[in-house]
């Protein structure tokens, strides 16, 4: 680690946060020696989504970031986003899909960045957001790694938030609601 | 962990520059992607990030692509994706995760010169060159072969053509590296195959232009020898004979794909085409 | 042995147990409170950190640790000359361990790539991580045993130590010839059967050492007690075994530890096994500062655990019209340097796959452990079973190929069913199986007679492949689960276990057998971490016991504990105990004769006490008479009035009660799987399209949990199947030690996993309740390359098969 320590200045979590630190820091060890404990590390070689955190609003490996890099943005942490992780992480719960829980955090990043990335990005041109296919979600999503579930529990969350966060895409089946949570409910694909 | 004993930040370019030259041992940073996997304490870590390399600036000629454009980007760069095919995209789009490609940079990705790299791959099909801060311009072909000099490279230059582009690669699992990557790009009354992951970094074979706009069975059998006359050897992601095989397929492929051949015609021309070569080196 | 026996009636009834209840902390897991053990180790912990041995064999010359002592920060540096010198085993098993003592915390000779050379304590990480690189060590590089198929009789023997113990004869360890345990299980005349065979194949399968990859690599920290003891707070699945482990290690008594377990960020059976709490106890004891040791990725890889590597020999017999007559199976298992979990895992290859064909005439099963110089294997998810389906069902699937037979078909015509007693697996009656009606249902779901094995689309061909697969619940005789259970004040209650909840939700799925018993809202049941000082033994959360055992032993509890609340409510009441009904409310006192009228069928205490009693006869309802009879009540007395009361000092007798559930059987789930995949003709790419699976795990406890078991289980096969090729270097060193380079499925390799359950009923389980853990691992390997063999006419038999494999063959 260097020896020239730097001064940064940076939003934590909607508070100012000023530190003298290392520049080679990565601003994953810096928000979990500040009490950020959702963010986690699995690998170490930026595959696994699990440190996933917010900067300046965009989903990032927290991992890969030297805090050098952090001075003056502003960087969100699952930590600040209780209410708006609220309503996913039920999805999760209800669908028993956060298993070990692990990895769920920075998940819950990706998949909120997400949806914000397709607000914005529908804004910008002036239509309704639409819910993201599974396929979309499968692609988005890639990088977050879960050993538990096999992604089919995930998968059913997000079916289950999207259809209540988003008005289906034009021409799409009306019928996106999730999969009865019921132990004989294999057939729903069939 | 990479370790920084030093961490600069200069605001242009030339400043950069002088540092790279001033401080032994000194290195650019890129994404930042894989710090953690080295070990070493670079004595002077030089950050472009001040310096105005993340945009890309469309002109009448070309589109110039800022080395510190992230992979995130240049796959949500409608315009440039439109006017080159949509090969950048369909080659980055598999790199292990939005969240991850929102910091590689291009600059890394073509600077370091990887082998498994896709963004080389498919820039190298393209009419490409790479701006270098003392250099000047040198086309990404020449780079590739260029030793590891004291420069900073601060653009990537994709030239305007009508390209027809078609971008395929196979991996062993969805996010993993390629085992092989073929760019095919007609460009210039040529077809351009650049050759990645074999697992040495890509190379360009330029088809003569004998070779036509819509190729047939035979053309393509002579494309796809020289495409397997490269050298290819084995590692952890493919046998030399596999990368061999397979390479020859993807190059098929990718130039039915960008010759506008349904998937079914060029499975049909593939499949002929195979047939061909088999019976050849069957009587070989 | 004491387990309830009860009838599949009982089912019928269930309110709690089956419910989609919601994980008891879902809630704080999903908002990232700090719950494992790297969020709450205390900030004064010295960083542990290990020097791993570069040479795959090798003595230690000379270790010169004085450069590394000068290091600001660092607070100590241990080698071999430091630690005790008494062997043990690192298994999480019960005590006497079946795996041989074969191990110190440091060893003067390293055994693989990984092996532990030093330990390092240091006030940071940056000191630690510092020291560890000016550690001088000269190694005498020694001959390495690298091919575990040449292990036996090799010149170079891996543990020749003076110290080395084994516990029992019965694994026939013999270790001068890298020997870990052998064995054979011999039923009927092979000879006979396999000349009355008209068709015989023979084929060899390998499965590789696939890394169990749960996202929390292994952690723990340890600190020392106002009395002096050691506690060691580890994500573990097996904190009492970790208890013996600890103490033996540091040549301690047991009652100078404890061990408390956290949330844990998963585990399947990597974490059954004590990679790391040896070394942060033993720093703790020699400092006697908290410390702690939080292993990195590379780490977890390639020096812990992984699944037993193995080779098997099968060679089946068949008549013309496909009745398999004969199976023999010879398994070789790769146990790597040290020798956990070694003489057990390998007798599920055999026992758990060769009884689905239990009409066979004859089998045998035979089988060798040895030692190499890999990393040690230890316990996976599926522990033997799926090496060993591997093989067993791809040589089904090759025989039906070979017969020209559709594979379920062959099935339906020899697999094992209900009521049957069997030879290969301990001579066991199965009491539950409905493992027909899994595979038709399996059919069914996948189209499989409508759509035919084999179909061309173009570019690829898309096939069918498919597997059967059995597993255990608990080891029978072996594994103990107990809980208490406490009335608290107000009236709701305490459930304390030893079982671990490593994400599985078993913290949940037990309050629900509780809920169930006690005839009340899950919510009211509380339940909590495990620690060994407070928590009731139980042998932990593995071999698919927890469901099962643990479960049985809640409802035990529950049933002691409703009959002390009756004697209660009738003291305060003035009647007799067997007078009062408990609703789950209130306790409800009835004139004398007119419950034992009501409940006639619920008199008896029968226990189920040997797999040959007779099941029907002790049959009898878990309810201890729930329902009220017509009559009103002669008075009445609410739940929370005695909880109050009993709380309340005077007449107060806090009650607890407790359940104990060890089983002499291990009642077998089953399962079938269906792939549905894509194979380029041209590349050999596979993708998955669909995989259907169908289960019989009794009775399904948690219909949310159950089914992410399933969808979890599955996707870790198709990892297993396709793309996590685990390589080693010409010198022994792991190459795949990353997520970089060994490859977890990411959603995107992952098809849609559809799951059903078709539930027989366990009568030795609780409300009929087998296991789900592990079995669910084992179909998609064998199922994925029949469906592959079927696309391209390559039988791949060496794991993973990756897209050259499938396009060249092997």
């Amino acid at each position: 680690m260097s020896q020239n320590l730097i001064e940064v200045a940076l939003t934590l979590n909607g508070k100012n946060v000023t530190a003298r630190v290392a520049p080679d820091t990565t601003l994953y060890t810096f928000v979990r020696e500040r009490g950020c404990a959702s963010v986690k590390c699995a690998c170490e070689t930026t595959n696994c989504g699990l440190c996933t955190v917010w900067l300046d609003g965009s989903a990032v490996l927290s991992c890969a970031i030297p805090m050098a890099r952090v001075n003056g943005r502003e960087v969100t942490t699952l930590e600040g986003l209780r209410e708006e992780s609220a309503a996913f992480a039920r999805c999760l719960a209800e669908e028993g899909a956060e298993q070990c829980g692990f990895c769920s955090p920075g998940l819950i990043m990706n998949v909120l960045a997400m949806e914000r990335e397709i607000r914005e990005r529908a804004a910008g041109q002036g239509v309704e957001p639409t819910a993201p296919t599974d396929d979309e979600l499968n692609a988005y999503l890639a990088g977050n790694l879960c050993r538990c579930t096999g992604y089919e529990g995930q998968r059913r969350a997000l079916r289950r938030y999207v259809a209540e966060r988003f008005a289906p895409a034009a021409g799409t089946d009306q019928d996106v609601s999730p999969a009865p949570a019921t132990a004989t409910a294999g057939e729903e694909r069939a | 962990m990479l370790a920084f004993a030093r961490y600069e930040r200069p605001a242009t370019v030339d400043e950069a520059l002088q540092l790279l030259h001033s401080k032994r041992g000194s290195r650019v940073l890129g994404g930042g992607m894989w710090m953690r996997l080295s070990k070493r304490t670079v004595p002077c870590v030089i950050d472009l990030s001040d310096c105005g390399l993340n945009t890309i600036e469309e002109t009448d000629g070309a589109f110039r692509i800022g080395a510190y454009v992230t992979l995130r980007d240049l796959e949500r760069a409608d315009a440039f994706n439109e006017a080159t095919g949509g090969v950048l995209n369909a080659a980055v789009q598999d790199i292990v995760g939005v969240q991850f490609r929102r910091l590689a940079t291009v600059g890394g990705s073509v600077f370091g010169r990887f082998g498994f790299s896709d963004v080389l791959c498919a820039l190298l099909a393209l009419d490409t060159e790479v701006e270098l801060a003392e250099a000047g311009r040198v086309p990404l072909a020449a780079f590739m072969n260029m030793p590891y000099e004291r420069d900073i490279l601060t653009h990537v230059i994709v030239r305007k053509h009508a390209y027809r582009a078609s971008y395929q690669c196979l991996r062993k699992a969805a996010t993993d590296f390629p085992t092989i990557n073929v760019c095919a790009a007609r460009w210039g009354g040529a077809w351009h195959l650049a050759v990645g992951a074999r697992p040495a970094k890509a190379r360009l074979v330029v088809a003569a232009h004998s070779l036509s706009e819509r190729p047939d069975s035979a053309e393509l059998a002579s494309i796809v020898e020289d495409v397997r006359a490269l050298t290819y050897s084995s590692n952890l992601w493919g046998s030399e004979r596999y990368r061999r095989h397979l390479a020859g397929v993807l190059a098929a492929r990718a130039i039915a794909d960008a010759a506008g051949y349904t998937e079914a015609e060029a499975d049909a021309l593939i499949a002929t085409l195979e047939a061909t070569i088999e019976a050849k080196e069957v009587r070989a | 042995m004491s387990m309830i026996v009860t009838r599949a009636e009982e089912r019928a009834h269930l309110t709690h147990l089956g419910a989609a209840e919601v994980k008891k902390d879902a809630a704080a897991l999903l908002q990232g409170k700090p719950l494992f053990t790297a969020d709450i180790a205390p900030a004064n912990a010295l960083t542990v950190k290990i020097l791993h041995s570069p040479h795959a064999h090798a003595r230690i010359t000379s270790i010169d640790t004085s450069r590394a002592e000068r290091v600001p920060g660092v607070v100590a540096v241990y080698t071999y000359r430091d630690v005790p010198q008494r062997r043990f085993t690192l298994a999480g098993q019960s005590y006497p361990e079946a795996s041989p003592y074969d191990r110190l915390i440091l060893d003067q000779v390293v055994r693989y790539v990984g092996d532990e050379v030093a330990i390092v304590a240091a006030e940071t990480e940056e000191a630690a991580t510092k020291a560890l690189r000016l550690i001088k060590v000269e190694y005498e590089l020694l001959d390495a045993v690298l091919d575990f198929t040449q292990a036996i009789d090799n010149p170079t023997v891996i543990h020749p130590e003076d110290n080395y113990h084994v516990n029992g004869a019965w694994i026939n360890n013999d270790r001068m010839r890298n020997i870990v345990s052998s064995g054979l299980s011999e039923h009927g005349d092979l000879d006979e059967a396999f000349a009355a065979s008209d068709v015989v194949l023979e084929r060899t399968y390998h499965t590789l050492a696939n890394a169990q990859a749960m996202m929390e690599t292994f952690q723990a920290f340890a600190e020392q007690d106002a009395y002096g003891r050691i506690t060691v707070t580890s994500s573990t699945q097996v904190p009492f075994h970790v208890r013996r482990m600890v103490a033996g290690a540091l040549d301690i008594p047991q009652s100078q530890v404890r061990v408390i377990k956290p949330r844990i960020g998963g585990g399947f059976g990597a974490k059954q096994s004590g990679c790391v709490e040896i070394f942060c106890a033993f720093v703790t004891a020699m400092t006697g500062r908290p410390s702690k040791i939080l292993y990195t990725r590379q780490e977890t890889c390639s020096a812990s655990n992984s699944r037993h590597e193995m080779q098997m020999q099968v060679k089946i017999g068949a008549t013309r019209d496909g009745q398999i007559l004969a199976i023999d199976l010879y398994t070789l298992s790769n146990q790597g340097a040290y020798g956990e979990h070694g003489p057990t895992t390998v007798g599920l290859s055999g026992h758990k796959t060769l009884p689905l064909y239990n009409h066979m005439r004859a089998s045998r099963f035979a089988f060798d452990v040895v030692y190499t110089n890999t990393m040690p294997a230890g316990a996976f998810r599926g522990y033997g079973a799926t090496q060993g389906l591997f093989a067993v069902e791809s040589a089904v699937n090759e025989l039906a190929d070979t017969l020209g037979m559709d594979p379920c078909e062959l099935r339906l015509k020899n697999i094992v069913r209900e009521g049957e007693r069997l030879p290969q697996y301990d001579d066991n009656t199965l009491y539950s199986c409905s493992l027909e009606a899994c595979l038709t249902r399996a059919m069914d779901m996948i189209g499989w007679r409508e759509k035919g094995m084999v179909r061309d689309m173009g570019s690829h061909v898309r096939a069918l492949g498919v597997a059967l697969a059995m597993q255990g619940s608990a080891i029978a005789g072996i594994d103990i689960a107990s809980v208490d259970l406490r009335l608290e004040e107000t009236g709701f209650y305490t459930l304390s276990i030893g079982a671990t909840d490593m994400g599985t939700g078993c913290d949940t799925i037990l309050a629900q057998f509780a809920a169930e018993a006690l005839g009340c809202p899950t919510r009211r049941i509380v339940v909590h971490g495990v620690d060994t000082d407070v928590s009731p033994f139980d042998t932990g959360s593995y071999a698919s016991a927890t469901t099962y055992l643990t479960g049985m032993a809640v409802v035990k509890a529950a049933e002691n504990l409703i009959a002390e609340l009756r004697a209660r409510a009738a003291e305060h009441m003035g009647v007799a105990a067997e007078d009062v009904l408990f609703d789950g409310e209130r306790l409800l006192a009835y004139e004398p004769g007119v419950l034992a009228q009501a409940s006639a069928a619920n008199a008896g205490t029968a226990e189920f006490s040997g797999i040959y009693d007779d099941v029907d006869a002790l049959a009898r309802s878990y309810r201890v008479a729930t329902q009220a009879p017509a009559v009103e009540p002669v008075a009445t007395l609410s739940l929370t009035e005695l909880a109050n009361e009993l709380a309340a000092g005077g007449n107060g007798d806090c009650l607890t009660a407790h359940g104990a559930a060890s089983s002499p059987t291990s009642p077998p789930p089953f399962m079938a799987g269906i792939a549905e995949v894509d194979v380029d003709k041209l590349t050999g790419k596979i993708d998955v399209v669909d995989y259907v699976a169908v289960v019989d795990c009794g009775t399904v406890a948690n219909a949310n949990l159950a089914r992410v078991q399933v969808e979890g289980g599955i996707a870790q096969g198709i990892g297993m199947a396709l793309t996590e090729d685990v390589q080693y270097s010409v010198h022994g060193r792991m190459r795949t030690d990353s997520f970089m380079t060994y490859k977890l499925p990411t959603r995107m390799d992952i098809p849609p996993i559809r799951v059903d359950f078709v539930p027989s009923y366990e009568p030795t389980g609780p409300y009929g309740a087998k296991s789900i853990g592990e079995i669910v691992i084992n179909t998609p390997a064998p199922a994925i390359a029949s469906a592959v063999a079927h696309a391209t006419g390559h039988q791949v038999r060496t794991l993973p098969i990756t897209p050259e494999k499938a396009l060249f063959g092997e």
